[in-house]
């Protein structure tokens, strides 16, 4: 490596006294403009990384300030075998990626196909329906706890003028405070649908033509042509999807007021949030640590599974680097 | 995608019944029209409802059936300056510090982005592409690990909960702030990808006539950047405002929170007014919604091109 770069270095620079004075000068001039990135990788980054290893190898705990004791993986051998919360935390969160990651995916996937239509309008439908995804999650929770309210929200209003006579309790429910949250979810399913449509606009419309004139109709096309070439898109929105199930956080701070009880039964007990009440709320440090390198550690191990499907189902025109 | 959908009716099939390529294309158009408009109600009946609560005053019913969705016998401006001016919970005061926030952290992306990204993009130096490497690899670091740790480290600087002569408990913002004047790996990536873009010779051109490295970024690079610029400083402001967990867990002092958390807070409470409730989401989601209008196809723009990378 370092040979390589001496060698594209000296053939780039003519070896003269003047320019390699220069490009010394140069180097140092590139290191002062790095200095606030230099600062920002030892304090947010390198310290706090091996501070975190530290931690939740300990037992510290907020009261106890500066008299954490080593314990070892003890926090690691609790969490799995003598915490319920956690089984619930775990149970939750895999509950909500296995529902929401192909919902959300399918619905984003269908909204971008009707928006690719050349027809009038299409950037005032695409405009709108974006909105949701500019809004901040408290927001939204605070707008959609409203229209789910059991009693008089206007959800179960139409369903009970629909004539549904016991309508579902939503957040108030075990069972409906689930799905409650992944209608809110679907209303900002925008986001997704730009990224979507973007690719779609990528794919050559050379393609088409071609299909066309071997007589490929729609649904071959689509097969054939949209899929494939949509597919990097696909794969992207779907490491995104799974990393946000994994953080979902302040909807359900608002949905259980930043309270242990998130949700009834803690139907809504997410990670995250089991991350933040034992870390933050209850000052678990060491414990709360443990928690979140497990998340972490449950991420990449999710997004390299999701890597290992890249190179079977996913579809890049160009190669080398892209 | 209408092209060849016209083009795979074959003639003979068009021959034997003359108007029915053309009553198909109709059909689909009025489809696609009409899907499309059921979801644009999706989205826009729930904030128009928002929209009529909190136009509402105090004596109506907030909840009623079928939901009031236009403001009709309701225009009640007051309940907008009850959620900006009640002493005891000033929106006008929540709306100025998520503002505070928002610029300070803008100002410093702006500039700490921009700094780093310019030797990335325009300076040779031993170790660059391994340093790259590197920032690219922290794009890819997991932040809940990082909460607690950072957390604690801002503790021990006494930044949480900060209260400092001259600015009193806005310093409890530090680490809200700080960590953007440190720059961001996405944005740099982003901003070195367009600064390399740019020509070199314009570097050279002004080398020669003597001007320095910071003179070249700033009369330069930093100048032709501008539409990047935007994109960060669009992409601080909307995270900055609808931050949550940050917020949380560093201001002590409600009296320093921003629009979203003292929302949050408010929905806790007992004996909620609903149509103050609303007044005040409805200060939460405008500033976004307005910056959304102003900057949207850069900002689609800048989302969409993420997604293409891949």
């Amino acid at each position: 490596m370092a040979v390589g770069l001496v060698g594209r270095r000296g053939g780039a620079t003519p070896p003269v006294d003047r320019s390699s004075k220069e490009s010394r000068k140069e180097e140092r001039v590139a290191y002062a403009f790095l200095l606030p990135w230099f600062g920002g990788l030892l304090l947010l980054i390198a310290i706090p990384l091996l501070y975190a290893i530290w931690i939740s190898l300990t037992d510290a705990f907020y009261l106890r300030p500066g008299q954490a004791d080593f314990i070892g993986l003890d926090n690691f051998v609790e969490i799995f075998t003598d915490d319920a919360q956690f089984r619930k935390a775990v149970e939750v969160t895999v509950r909500w990626i296995l529902l929401t990651t192909p919902l959300f995916l399918f619905t984003g996937l269908i909204l971008s196909l009707l928006l690719n239509q050349r027809l009038r309008g299409m950037n005032f439908f695409r405009t709108i329906l974006y909105v949701p995804a500019v809004l901040s999650g408290v927001a939204v929770t605070v707008l959609w706890i409203n229209l789910f309210n059991p009693d008089l929200g206007a959800i179960n209003g139409f369903l009970r003028a629909a004539g549904v006579a016991d309508p579902p309790q939503w957040f108030r429910s075990p069972d409906w405070a689930m799905p409650a949250l992944a209608v809110m979810g679907l209303w900002g399913i925008g986001g997704s649908a730009v990224i979507f449509l973007a690719g779609l606009q990528n794919i050559p419309p050379h393609l088409y033509e071609a299909a066309s004139i071997d007589g490929a109709g729609g649904w071959a096309k689509f097969r054939n042509i949209t899929l494939p070439m949509l597919s990097p898109t696909l794969f992207f929105l779907t490491v995104n999807a799974v990393i946000d199930a994994l953080l979902v956080f302040a909807q359900i701070w608002v949905v259980s007021g930043g309270s242990k009880n998130a949700g009834p039964d803690d139907s809504l007990l997410f990670y995250m949030y089991y991350v933040y009440l034992e870390s933050f709320r209850d000052g678990q440090y060491g414990y709360g640590s443990a928690l979140a390198w497990l998340l972490t550690i449950a991420g990449v191990l999710l997004v390299a599974f999701v890597f290992r499907f890249e190179k079977r189902f996913v579809y890049y025109e160009t190669e080398g680097p892209r | 995608m209408t092209a060849p959908a016209r083009a795979i009716t074959t003639p003979a099939v068009a021959a034997r019944r003359p108007g029915w390529p053309r009553f198909k294309r109709i059909l689909r158009t009025v489809a696609i029209y009409g899907l499309l408009l059921l979801l644009s109600s999706f989205i826009l009946l729930p904030i128009s409802w928002m929209v009529t609560a909190a136009l509402k005053p105090d004596t109506a019913p907030v909840f009623t059936f079928p939901p009031d969705w236009f403001p009709t016998e309701h225009f009640r401006l007051e309940t907008f300056s009850e959620a900006l001016f009640n002493p005891l919970n000033p929106y006008i005061l929540y709306a100025f510090n998520s503002f505070l926030l928002c610029a300070v952290n803008i100002v410093g992306a702006v500039i700490s982005n921009s700094l780093i990204a310019y030797p990335f993009a325009r300076l040779r130096f031993r170790g660059r592409e391994k340093m790259f490497g590197l920032l690219i690899a922290t794009m890819l670091l997991p932040a809940p690990v990082l909460l607690l740790p950072q957390f604690l480290i801002f503790n021990e600087l006494g930044w949480y909960g900060a209260d400092l002569p001259g600015i009193g408990t806005y310093a409890s913002y530090l680490p809200l702030v700080v960590p953007s004047f440190l720059g961001n790996a996405f944005f740099i990536f982003l901003l070195r990808q367009y600064m390399r873009t740019i020509p070199k010779e314009l570097d050279e051109a002004a080398r020669v006539d003597g001007a320095s490295h910071l003179q070249i970024y700033r009369h330069i690079i930093l100048p032709l950047t501008a539409p990047v610029l935007v994109v960060v400083a669009v992409f601080t402001f909307l995270g900055t405002w609808n931050d949550f967990f940050g917020p949380v867990i560093y201001i002590l002092d409600p009296q320093r929170y921003p629009v979203a958390t003292a929302l949050a807070t408010e929905v806790t409470k007992v004996g909620t007014k609903w149509n103050i409730v609303m007044a005040a989401n409805l200060v939460a989601i405008i500033p976004p919604l307005i910056i959304y209008f102003l900057s949207q196809k850069r900002l689609i723009g800048g989302i969409a091109s993420v997604g293409i990378r891949g």
